[in-house]
């Protein structure tokens, strides 16, 4: 892809573009999560509000099942920031490209930063053309996926009252599916692999940890691994560089 | 909606925006050690991995290693055709179409 003097909105038209794919993958989860929701014993205004306001899939979907349970807010509120925290990582990820822009701009990316749209832009942004407007490829993917969002989230609690099976129907396969199509791209090296067979099994390992925090602690051991092996693989081009 | 649903959806929207927004508020007074920005590159697929494996093999929170889970029939069908085809729509739409047809079938 080739994108000489990209304008501001060429770069948002295309970072709406690249997200196309995973707004299907959305679309089964956002019914899914409205679905649960309308049968969790959540208002409707409560499920819209935490839609609009949080916006986070995978933290509401959990939670939409703890109000089900019948949880304490606080435990709600604590397990919705561990299983959040992966976002830190995502940010510091992408600091080194917004750290020039000011807050108008940042204060949107960061709350409509999301797995998906921190997989597309991160691609864009490493892409080492010169364009200054790489943020509105962020924003344009940002507003996609919110949007799309919202919508599925409200039909599913739409019909999720109406047809009382929904929850049955595994409509929440769509994460992991979407989510391999995601990891899919950055596997190009040995030290990625490494990263990524190592993160795999920590967080098959760590499952027995409560609140989810399995998620951060495998991610971090991926990381190390990772590191470790691109060590190893400099230190024998080293070797045999002598 | 009532007060305690309030709180919970306040509380959900400070933290979570809390965290994405804690690093790029403080963008411009951070520098990192050049062994941080190498790690950086890791994140992605680390995080995603952690995420997706485990929704794969324990769907409803106990293992289910066999082809009778679908989750895992899907997955193993999203995962040959992102690396076939490299495509991110193809792959998305032929795991959800295995999981859907299996579904079906079985």
């Amino acid at each position: 892809m080739n994108r000489p003097a990209s304008s501001q909105l060429q770069e948002f038209l295309s970072g709406a573009r690249d997200t196309l794919p995973l707004l299907l993958g959305a679309l089964p989860f956002g019914l899914i999560y409205g679905a649960v929701a309308a049968t969790s014993g959540l208002s409707m205004t409560a499920a819209v509000a935490m839609s609009a306001l949080v916006f986070a899939g995978a933290s509401q979907f959990i939670a939409v099942g703890l109000v089900a349970a019948q949880t304490p807010v606080a435990i709600i509120v604590l397990t919705t920031f561990i299983v959040n925290l992966r976002h830190m990582l995502y940010s510091a990820t992408l600091l080194p490209y917004l750290k020039n822009l000011p807050q108008k701009w940042r204060i949107p990316l960061a709350f409509w930063l999301t797995d998906e749209t921190f997989a597309v832009t991160v691609h864009r942004f490493q892409k080492d053309d010169s364009s200054a407007f790489k943020h509105w490829h962020q924003l344009g993917s940002s507003i996609a996926m919110y949007l799309n969002w919202q919508f599925w989230c409200f039909l599913g609690l739409v019909l999720g009252s109406r047809i009382p099976d929904a929850q049955g129907w595994g409509l929440d396969v769509a994460m992991p599916v979407t989510f391999i199509g995601m990891i899919i791209p950055f596997v190009k090296t040995i030290p990625v692999a490494v990263c990524v067979l190592t993160a795999g099994a920590a967080s098959l390992l760590t499952q027995a940890m409560p609140y989810k925090l399995w998620i951060v602690v495998s991610a971090f051991a991926g990381i190390a691994a990772g590191l470790m092996a691109q060590r190893i693989i400099n230190d024998r081009k080293g070797a045999l560089l002598r | 909606m009532t007060a305690n649903e309030g709180w919970m959806i306040a509380g959900m929207m400070a933290v979570t925006f809390g965290i994405r927004y804690f690093l790029f508020a403080l963008a411009d007074r951070i520098r990192m050690a050049p062994w941080i920005e190498g790690a950086l590159k890791f994140i992605p697929p680390a995080v995603l991995t952690a995420i997706t494996l485990p929704a794969v093999l324990l769907p409803k929170g106990d293992w289910q290693v066999s082809l009778s889970n679908p989750y895992l029939v899907s997955a193993i069908a999203a995962t040959a055709a992102g690396i076939l085809t490299r495509n991110l729509l193809a792959t998305i739409a032929i795991g959800l179409a295995a999981f859907f047809a299996y579904r079906f079938l079985f």
